[in-house]
Order: C-alpha cells, then sequence, then structure tokens
C-alpha cells in the first residue's frame, strides 16, 4: 500500500487575516473533523496541518515552513499526505473551544453541523478566522484578548459564564495554555473524560512509526493514537508542561 | 508450524523476555514510548540511536510508506546526552541503548554516559547520515576499533550491520574481532523515490533506507551468511511481520529478532506474534538457531 504524498495544485489563496491564508487546491481529501495531513513544500520541508475542507488548508505563518508556503500562489504545487490520525469522536450536545488558529478543524466540525455552541477566541478582532461562517452555523460567542471584539478576555471566561456541564462533548483546539484552561474546569467539574484535546507535537513521519510526536506518560502518538484525545489522557504529564522538539530535547 | 518456548536464558548478554525486541528508530525517542512497547509484549528495546551531539535531522519528507516497505530518511535525531534521564526510569528493563559517532572516540564518549545501559548497540549500518552510520560501518578496521572501545565500558555489545556492503561476512568478522557479544542485521536498505509529477526526489534528504517486508529475505540470506562466518550471536532484523518470519529468521541463524517497520500496521504486532510463535510444549529455540544450514 504506497503512500507516497498526492501533488495538488493550488487553485485559490485566500486571505483570511494579515497572518492566516486558505490555500484551495484541485483535489479532494476524504477527511473526518480532526484529522490532518502533512504538506510537502517541495525543496523546503513537510509539516502538518488541519485541514479547513476537503479541499483546502489554513495556516498561520509561524515558522520557516510556513513562510515559505505563503510565498505561493496559484498554480503552484504541493504535496499532500494523509488524511491521518483519528479526529474528534463528539456525541450528544456539543461544544466547541477554540483559539487563534486552533479554529481550523473545530471548523470542519461545525461546518458537518455537529457543534451546538461555538467559542472563538483570538488575541484581536483583525485575527478572528471563519467568524463568519460559524455564525451561520452554531451558537458562536466571541472572545478578543484586548476586547475588541466580543468578551474581553480569554475563552475561559465565557466558559466561567455557562454551565459547561450541560455539554456531553467539550471539543478543544489551540495554544496548549489554553487547552489547559478548559481541562482545569472540566477537572474541576470531574467532566475532563467529555474534553476531547487536539494536540500539536513536532512531527517527522506522521504513521506511528518515528515516535518524534510521543507525549509523555503513556507514550501515546500525536499523529496515530491522536490528535484528539480525551482529558483524562492528558492531565498528568507533559500537558502545558513540556514538549520535545526536533532532536527530541524537552523544551 | 514450529513453536519454541520462551527464553530461560540470557540472550547476547541481554535477560530478554522474549525472542524479539522493538528494533532502533522506532517510538524509540522517549521513555515513556519505550515502556509502553515493553508493555505491549517487546521482549526488550533498543533506543533511538544517539550521538554524540543533539541533531535535529533532515528536512521532510522524512518517511514514505511504499509497496511492502517504508523509506526513511530521518537523519539520526537525538538529543544526545539529555537521553540518559530519558530513560533513567527505566532502569532494570531490558534497554539496548543505540549509540552512533563519527569516529571511534565519539563512540566511546556516548557509551560512557549510559551506565544503566543492559546492552550497546552500534549503529555502523544508518544509510542517510553523512559521516556517521554506514559512511564508517563499511569500513572493517573502524568497525572493529569502534566495537574494542565501547566493550571497554564492560557491557553487551551488538554492532549493527549495513547490507549496501559486497561481503556482509567481512564487516561481521570485524565486529567480532573488536569483541562484539552479537551482530544486528540488517539496517536498511538504501534506497529513494521520485514524485513523478513534481520531478524530483520525494525524500527531503533525496535517498533514505528501505525497511518493512520487502527486505525480509535480503535479511535472511544476510543472517544465513554471517551465520557461517562468526561465532556469536546474531541478531535477525529486516521485514519481519509474523511468527513464521521470526522461525525462518531463527533457522537462517539468528537467536532473537528485532522487528521495527510492521509497527505501521499494528503497535500491538508483539503480543500478535507471541501469540502464534509460543507454547509451553514448544520446543527450545536453540534447537532451531540455524539448522537450515546445507
Amino acid at each position: 500500500m504506497s503512500e507516497m504524498p498526492e501533488v495538488v495544485t493550488i487553485t485559490t489563496v485566500v486571505d483570511e487575516t494579515p497572518t492566516v491564508k486558505t490555500f484551495v487546491f484541485d483535489k479532494l481529501f476524504a477527511f473526518r473533523p480532526g484529522q490532518f495531513c502533512m504538506v510537502w513544500i517541495p525543496g523546503v520541508d513537510e509539516i502538518p496541518m488541519a485541514f479547513s475542507a476537503a479541499n483546502s488548508i489554513t495556516v498561520m505563518k509561524v515558522g520557516d515552513a510556513t513562510q515559505a508556503l505563503f510565498s505561493l500562489k496559484a498554480g503552484d504545487k504541493l504535496g499532500i499526505r494523509g488524511p491521518f490520525g483519528n479526529g474528534f469522536f463528539p456525541s450528544g450536545k456539543v461544544l466547541a473551544v477554540a483559539g487563534g488558529i486552533g479554529v481550523t478543524p473545530l471548523f470542519t466540525l461545525a461546518a458537518s453541523g455537529e457543534v451546538d455552541t461555538f467559542i472563538l477566541g483570538a488575541r484581536t478582532k483583525e485575527e478572528l478566522v471563519f467568524a463568519e461562517d460559524l455564525e451561520k452555523v452554531s451558537d458562536l460567542k466571541i472572545a478578543t484578548d484586548d476586547g475588541t471584539y466580543g468578551f474581553h478576555g480569554f475563552v475561559t471566561g465565557i466558559i466561567d459564564q455557562i454551565d459547561i456541564t450541560s455539554y456531553d462533548t467539550i471539543c478543544v483546539c489551540g495554544p496548549e495554555m489554553m487547552m489547559k484552561g478548559v481541562l482545569d474546569r472540566l477537572v474541576a467539574k470531574g467532566i475532563e473524560n467529555r474534553g476531547q484535546f487536539s494536540m500539536h507535537r513536532y512531527m517527522k513521519c506522521a504513521v506511528g512509526v518515528c515516535g518524534s510526536c510521543c507525549m509523555d506518560d503513556h507514550g501515546l502518538r500525536v499523529c496515530k493514537d491522536g490528535p484528539v484525545f480525551t482529558g483524562d489522557l492528558i492531565k498528568s504529564g507533559e500537558f502545558a508542561h513540556h514538549h520535545r522538539g526536533p532532536s527530541g530535547r524537552k523544551e | 508450524m514450529i513453536q519454541i518456548k520462551l527464553p530461560e536464558e540470557e540472550i547476547a548478554g541481554v535477560p530478554l523476555k522474549n525472542h524479539m525486541l522493538l528494533a532502533a528508530g522506532i517510538l524509540g525517542t522517549t521513555g515513556a514510548s519505550l515502556k509502553r512497547m515493553l508493555a505491549l509484549g517487546a521482549g526488550g528495546v533498543v533506543t533511538k540511536s544517539i550521538g554524540p551531539n543533539p541533531i535535529p535531522g533532515h528536512h521532510g519528507p522524512a518517511l514514505i510508506p511504499v509497496d511492502c516497505g517504508l523509506i526513511n530518511a530521518m537523519g539520526l535525531p537525538n538529543p544526545s546526552k539529555d537521553f540518559v534521564e530519558e530513560i533513567s526510569p527505566l532502569k532494570g528493563e531490558p534497554v539496548v541503548v543505540s549509540i552512533f559517532g563519527g569516529t571511534p572516540a565519539e563512540f566511546g564518549e556516548v557509551a560512557s554516559w549510559f551506565s544503566n545501559a543492559a546492552a550497546f548497540e552500534l549503529n555502523l549500518s544508518c544509510p542517510h547520515a553523512e559521516g556517521y552510520g554506514a559512511a564508517i560501518g563499511v569500513d572493517p578496521r573502524i568497525v572493529q576499533e569502534c566495537t574494542e572501545i565501547v566493550k571497554t565500558y564492560n557491557k553487551p555489545v551488538w554492532v549493527k550491520l549495513t547490507p549496501n556492503v559486497t561481503d556482509i561476512k567481512m564487516i561481521g568478522k570485524a565486529a567480532e574481532k573488536g569483541g562484539a557479544d552479537a551482530l544486528v542485521a540488517i539496517n536498511t536498505v538504501k534506497a529513494m523515490r521520485i514524485s513523478t509529477e513534481l520531478c524530483r526526489p520525494v525524500l527531503g534528504n533525496v535517498f533514505g533506507g528501505l525497511s518493512g517486508k520487502a527486505v525480509f529475505p535480503i535479511a535472511v540470506r544476510s543472517v544465513y551468511d554471517l551465520y557461517e562466518a562468526v561465532g556469536i550471536p546474531i541478531i535477525g532484523c529486516g521485514g519481519i511481520t509474523t511468527a513464521d518470519n521470526v522461525v525462518e529468521m531463527m533457522m537462517a541463524g539468528a537467536s532473537a529478532v528485532e522487528i521495527g517497520s510492521a509497527i505501521y500496521d499494528s503497535v500491538n504486532v508483539f503480543s500478535e506474534i507471541a501469540a502464534d510463535l509460543y507454547a509451553e510444549d514448544g520446543i527450545p529455540a536453540e534447537e532451531i538457531v540455524g539448522c537450515a544450514h546445507v
């Protein structure tokens, strides 16, 4: 079973915010919300990325590889491996909590009609991604760190105003300290097993073999056993404490 | 099918829980993942190869699944000395520390850090790291010197060999002469793939090493050759996915085996194979080791 990268041609590049772009390509990938792909930028590197639709990825510029990706335009080619990982597996009444570019996999979950309430957070108003579309498919609540739109503060501030125990599944993706804030609130209510957290770790193989993305204390592979883990699996160990870089050194 | 008994004595100086170890480079970067593999039925584990300095590894793509195998060019990413702390919770477990260096002195330096290792496996065979692995493992004199210097740390020394040589027996004999307690055969077979649509090599490093089912016959042949050439135990490695493959490796001359790429299909491969391989009324493995030699 060969899984060579599928070469796609970029058809459209959408500027979502000053630091976020969506790259639409000419092939469809059958993914479940929360699954990811490996994006090969020829001559540069290969990086894990969430699908924002069956034919697109939405990327924030954070390093050398994403910077190289940002220089690509319609007509340029990429390699895509995947989809990989487990994806979200919600049931019952669903709350989604997203921070920054972590909105992408949860946006696809909401777009498939699986989210009741959506809490979206960003640093500032102009960094909000997918807000207009999310408004149409969920009960959307917005928080901005600087108060330029919606609730002035973090997404956890909105969580503190609602009855989180009324939700059967709480799907979360965003910066790890933000996810820690959500997990702490679930643990306080004794419902951490209702939380589904999409983890991000440095990856090389993406198929569960190399071990680059393994997390303490259980040795679970983010690429294969995850990237979505229930709160009870991550509440002890390295979550919001440390992670490993390309060499395997703790950072 | 022939079934065997669990080992009752050490194999190549290591008290293995069964005849199957996790191969180097597979889920071996963290203490937690190595512990998990022991819990999932590995008889012993070999760590990610550790070198004298931290290395981030090659740019991606670093691993590509292909028909009947995997091609990788990780580029020996490793945390170097930080790995001592990483595996310290595993003290007393059958953890073989894989080490590499560019010179015999560097092999000695890395070996000096790991006082808790059950044994050392010398990576003289990685095919995609300039100045390391197979780049020096094709030279019998260097292989002997590296073995000799690590042997001074009074632990079993296993030497992992590259199949990318004209005569693997010559390299195996050099390791034996240097005092090796066992040979491990084989590391990956140098390989590459090209994206025809992009008209360029897929791997970030251009070429890498092929593992998995595709190399099993090469591994069996290498073990068979070495068994005729040396008097020390051989650990068979390369494309093992079934209990029958383990038996075949043993018949070629392997005292134990290492399993890596089969993890791609199932993280439970060790317990799955063990269920077929072992029986209380099975025969001692020693009775079939090398029995195919005619």
